[in-house]
């Protein structure tokens, strides 16, 4: 259901630096409001939680509701304060963490 | 039938035929929907008081970018920016990307802070009709802001 995430940074960076950091998880996303071919409601079945932390510290996060298209992408912006790498959680309503860390290459 | 990717491609065309079906004819077959159109527009009035509390939102410093016509309501890519010097003394601490006409109001919920340089947040999102969207920033001095785009959809997104 859930492949590797997808991120994407620059390919450098300097302290002081505003970047952009767009992200990517596949994720079927199932809103709650379908029924199957039974008549049966669909259990919700989304991402609930993002957060992304750089060198430790928190630096983005977003709650996150059945509106959200399947695949969730989300791109923001993140001053950079030094070397360090990113760390970014995704966290499903069945409690499953997605993780994925990149080092960001500051110059 | 026996090839796994076959049958998620029929049960996708299938879901689309069904939604489609169910927006041309909500209001005689969704009696047992869990909220009419109206009801769904005084839930959005609900959640956004809740949200703003006494508050007036300034319709300034704040926009959101999406498509006039969104032929998938299944994915409709959106972008929200606010006008912030986003230094300790100011800056944006959360933006709400709500729909007036989902079965949920709140889509997203992004929580900023300085560390971000830059009150600017892309996503993408679903959309069961037309309607408006609506995203509503907090600054850090306690200030609401909003902004309103209008959104055509021709195919919705939410499931029937």
């Amino acid at each position: 259901m859930t492949g590797k995430p997808r991120i994407k940074l620059p390919e450098t960076a300097k302290a002081g630096d505003v970047i952009e950091v767009k992200t990517l998880v596949t994720h079927v996303m199932e809103t709650g409001n379908r029924k199957d071919k039974d008549g049966h409601p669909i259990p919700r079945q989304i991402i609930n939680a993002f957060t992304v932390n750089f060198a430790g510290r928190q630096v983005f996060r977003a709650d996150l509701n059945s509106g959200v298209s399947a695949n969730p992408y989300i791109s923001f912006f993140v001053r950079v304060t030094g070397p360090g790498s990113f760390e970014f959680t995704w966290i499903d309503d069945a409690g499953e963490r997605f993780i994925e860390i990149m080092p960001l290459n500051v110059i | 039938m026996g090839n796994r990717i076959k049958i998620e491609v029929l049960d996708r065309r299938q879901f689309v035929v069904q939604s489609a079906a169910a927006a041309a004819m909500l209001p005689m077959l969704l009696r047992s929907a869990p909220l009419t159109a109206q009801e769904r527009s005084q839930s959005f009035d609900v959640v956004f008081s809740r949200l703003t509390g006494p508050l007036k939102p300034e319709e300034a410093l704040i926009s959101i970018e999406l498509p006039d016509v969104a032929e998938n309501g299944n994915t409709v890519p959106y972008l929200v920016a606010v006008q912030s010097p986003m230094t300790a003394a100011s800056y944006v601490k959360t933006v709400h990307v709500l729909s007036t006409e989902n079965p949920q109001v709140i889509v997203a919920t992004f929580h900023l802070s300085p560390e971000n340089g830059k009150a600017v947040v892309a996503s993408r999102m679903r959309l069961a009709r037309t309607q408006d969207v609506v995203a509503l920033a907090e600054l850090s001095d306690g200030r609401l802001v909003v902004a309103r785009k209008n959104v055509t959809v021709t195919i919705g997104g939410c499931g029937g």
